[in-house]
């Protein structure tokens, strides 16, 4: 019987390794055999340790990300498939369990390919064999194998321009702290809490290394009870030591844990474990040597030619997002170096789709971040807001114009999705033909907005009036801020609107202090910090500014401080404001880093006492704006 | 009166759709990923539904996300109605190259295949009404399957700023929207996997807003 998709399956595999090494009527056998599997974005295909499956996989769109787990049990990516890429090939080689995860790192969809009918067909197909193994070694954990495979099927490995760190000294910690072969465990431990540190290097009379002893350690081998809290630390700790001199790379002392499986070695003076102990590396040290170079990244990004690229780079961001938190550095901070970054790669993605289109940008124009990138507090990935303003132009060219932009704006966005920024799901992105237009129409858009202010208004507003430029000619930014403020003095009702809408979250506590949590759907026991926490203080932080016609500051906890400056009365709540606010941001990217998500639910069950407790005190500035919102709008009865 | 009928239509009706009809006793509903899911399209000779004809039909069945493709349908009908200004659409010549059933054989191929499960079709109505006529013909009763349209499910699942301003969803559009490669496009087999795929990223956008139950799915 005549099956045309099986065709179609077929058409797409045969131009890509090893199908293309396989007779054609043996590979339409293969086809009708193939299973499409559609994913969504962060679907599981397999995880470590799945019982192997009856298939290895082939990318058709999207791209899936290969995930190795580390010893601290964290996803390190490995490889991102894309479309034509094979991979999940263990179980055609060993039929072993899985070894890595597979998650789509976007929407995808994926050819199954069975085993039995792909052997069956090309088990004396000596090409395909070796093109197997060659690729099979590329997915899995051996940077040497990955650099003998001259990088022929590896177009994209994360880690290939992190050489500049790889090969810098690693910073290990000096002073290590010690105890002698005689301590017991307890002592050992009460040293450790004392210091706040996670393992202890025993050391004997001379001050060289014996052995090892971490948190896990205590936790496996005496809270357990297996052995009593008096054990002497030789009992217990893990011995020999693994050492190295101290002018070890990154690179090398990455090396040497994953070969050995440890989280931590030892620096000695010669490098054995015959000499005194000078330090130690940790993990933790290394993944802070990879990730915590900004400018490295910044580099990369203006360098980057093709989107793959500029996604490797942003999600190195994302790692140094993990260890700046980890490392208690200020969230305003974090905030500034990200917002950086994160306009860089719009920039950057703006001007390779400009490469792309047929011809120049016809006139000027500027693309603007909205929403949370607009007010440049985006940590972690969310879904993309933006817009085009282009100059205004005669009439007889203005469709043609505005079809250039959109264009260009499909691909931009496109990109961006593929970087990891989400399609915004109302669709308030610049190819959307409402929110490209000229200048001239957006001051009407924003006039009929502030005029005729209504429901739908308010929800767009809350976006829109985020506006930051982030490539192409600000002027057109400016002229509008201008229009705005003019349109602004024209009437109250338009601020009355925009305070009623900051109050629509009520408190994030009940009359009882209990935490008002989701009741809808799934979402159950989850709080959602950003609807009920941060969403009123960036609403009141925005009419605010707005009525004190500030201009150029956009993010909510400097818009809070500003205005903390321009009224001395209110000073103290405005700078509580601005506190909550960060604290509130960097509880949500915890979250967000802990569960790989955007961070904004939270599980209450997960939080200690102590992080409950400061959650709370968050919630007081939230109760006293929306209260003062109340006065100064005249809200009581407007409604 | 009525019994009589009822007996009648018991004595007249072929096994293949009493066997049909048996998918639909006892039936349960089941989570959302254990359920198989058949995603169909009809090429014919035009658009009246009784005046012209099924020429192909195309399905694809899938369990949560998992499309098989030695799992498809693909059928082809001999039918004398010809009219050849749609062969531009579907190009399906009378006399084309492939294995051609009769209508009844193609029938019981279908039910066969789509049992008990829930359908699903772009412009739903079109297709359904071309197979309830083609079951009519036959002496047969309707199709007894829930439906799902991806055109009417695709408007819901956007945002309430959009919803207002009603365009038809055709499935080029959709498409387009929702990234799904275009290939095959009007043919039978080919339209049902775009279908399918359709379906399935519009239940990927609905999975994160958490609307992911029978009663929105089909519009209780």
């Amino acid at each position: 019987m005549k099956n045309s998709i099986a065709e179609r399956v077929n058409d797409f595999i045969k131009n890509y390794p090893p199908f293309n090494f396989i007779k054609p009527e043996s590979l339409l056998e293969i086809s009708k055999q193939v299973s499409i599997i559609y994913l969504d974005k962060g679907d599981t295909l397999f995880k470590k340790g799945d019982h192997y499956n009856e298939h290895f996989y082939m990318t058709r769109n999207g791209a899936i990300t290969l995930y190795h787990t580390s010893i601290n049990n964290t996803l390190e990516i490995i490889n991102i498939s894309d479309g034509g890429d094979v991979f999940g090939l263990r179980p055609l080689i060993a039929k072993e369990n899985y070894k890595l995860t597979a998650i789509a790192n976007e929407e995808s969809i994926v050819y199954a390919i069975p085993i039995d009918a792909f052997q069956l067909i090309t088990q004396k197909n000596a090409r395909v064999q070796k093109f197997l193994i060659t690729a099979f070694a590329t997915n899995t954990y051996d940077p040497y194998t990955a650099e003998e495979a001259g990088k022929i099927f590896v177009d994209y490995l994360p880690n290939n321009n992190q050489d500049m760190v790889n090969f810098q000294t690693a910073n290990y910690s000096k002073n290590p702290i010690t105890c002698p072969l005689t301590s017991t465990v307890k002592e050992a431990a009460i040293i450790m809490s004392k210091h706040r540190i996670g393992c202890i290097i025993v050391v004997n009379e001379n001050n060289h290394p014996s052995g090892i002893i971490t948190n896990s350690d205590i936790k496996n081998k005496i809270a357990t009870g297996r052995y009593p809290i008096e054990t002497l630390v030789t009992k217990i700790m893990s011995s020999p030591v693994i050492t190295s001199s101290k002018g070890i790379t990154v690179a090398e002392g990455q090396l040497q844990m994953i070969k050995h499986n440890i989280g931590h070695l030892c620096i000695t003076k010669d490098g054995t474990i015959n000499s005194k102990l000078i330090g130690v590396l940790t993990h933790h040290d290394v993944l802070v040597s990879l990730g915590n170079n900004p400018s490295v990244i910044l580099k990369e990004i203006k360098r980057a030619k093709r989107t793959r690229e500029l996604r490797a780079a942003r999600l190195k961001a994302e790692t140094l997002i993990k260890s700046y938190i980890e490392q208690s550095i200020p969230i305003s901070h974090i905030f500034k170096i990200m917002a950086q970054i994160n306009d860089a790669v719009t920039h950057r993605a703006v001007k390779i789709a400009i490469k792309k289109m047929p011809s120049k940008p016809p006139v000027a124009f500027v693309w603007m971040s909205l929403g949370s990138q607009g007010r440049k507090e985006q940590l972690l990935f969310t879904d993309q807001d933006n817009a085009i303003i282009f100059e205004d132009v005669k009439e007889g060219i203005y469709d043609e114009t505005k079809a250039y932009f959109l264009d260009l704006a499909k691909l931009v966005t496109k990109s961006l999705n593929k970087i990891g920024f989400e399609y915004c799901e109302a669709d308030m992105m610049a190819s959307n033909a409402e929110w490209c237009k000229s200048l001239t129409e957006w001051k009407s858009q924003f006039n009929e907005w502030i005029l005729n202010p209504d429901e739908k208004a308010m929800l767009l507003s809350s976006i829109f009036f985020d506006f930051s430029p982030t490539y192409g000619d600000d002027s057109l930014t400016l002229k509008l801020s201008e229009s705005i403020y003019d349109t602004l003095d024209k009437t109250q009702l338009f601020f009355k609107f925009l305070g009623r809408d900051a109050l629509k979250n009520p408190s994030p506590l009940t009359f009882f202090k209990q935490f008002v949590l989701e009741k809808n759907g799934d979402q159950k026991d989850l709080f959602n910090i950003k609807s009920r926490a941060l969403m009123p203080l960036i609403d009141a932080a925005r009419v605010l500014t707005l009525t004190n016609r500030i201009k150029g500051v956009n993010s909510t906890y400097e818009r809070f401080e500003k205005l903390a400056e321009l009224e001395p009365n209110n000073k103290e709540l405005y700078e509580s404001c601005s506190y909550a606010f960060k604290a509130l941001s960097k509880f949500k990217t915890k979250q967000g880093i802990l569960h790989n998500n955007t961070g904004k639910f939270i599980e209450l069950s997960t939080l200690n006492k102590e992080e409950q407790l400061k959650l709370r005190r968050c919630f007081k500035p939230i109760n006293e704006i929306q209260e003062s919102l109340i006065l100064r709008f005249d809200l009581k009865n407007f409604g | 009166m009525k019994l009589f009928s009822w007996f009648k239509k018991k004595e007249t009706y072929p096994d293949f759709w009493e066997a049909y009809l048996g998918y639909f006793k006892n039936k349960k509903e089941q989570p959302v990923p254990d359920t198989r899911f058949v995603a169909f399209d009809t090429e014919t000779t035009g658009f009246n539904i009784k005046e012209d004809r099924v020429l192909s039909i195309g399905a694809v069945s899938f369990i949560d996300k998992k499309i098989s493709i030695n799992e498809s349908l693909e059928l082809y009908v001999k039918q004398d109605v010809f009219k050849p200004e749609t062969v531009e659409i579907h190009g399906l010549m009378r006399s084309d190259n492939v294995d051609k059933v009769s209508e009844l054989e193609a029938i019981k191929a279908f039910l066969k295949y789509i049992k008990g499960d829930i359908l699903i079709a772009h412009h739903a109505g079109f297709d359904k009404g071309m197979i309830n006529e083609m079951l009519q013909r036959h002496g047969l009763g309707k199709l007894k399957n829930q439906f799902i349209d991806t055109g009417v499910l695709y408007k819901r699942s956007l945002h309430i700023i959009y919803q207002e301003r009603a365009k038809p969803y055709s499935l080029d559009f959709l498409g387009k929207e929702l990234n799904v490669p275009m290939v095959d496009r009007h043919t039978a087999t080919g339209d049902a996997l775009i279908t399918a795929l359709v379906f399935l990223k519009i239940l990927g956008r609905l999975d994160k807003r958490k609307h992911l139950n029978w009663g929105y799915l089909l519009n209780k």
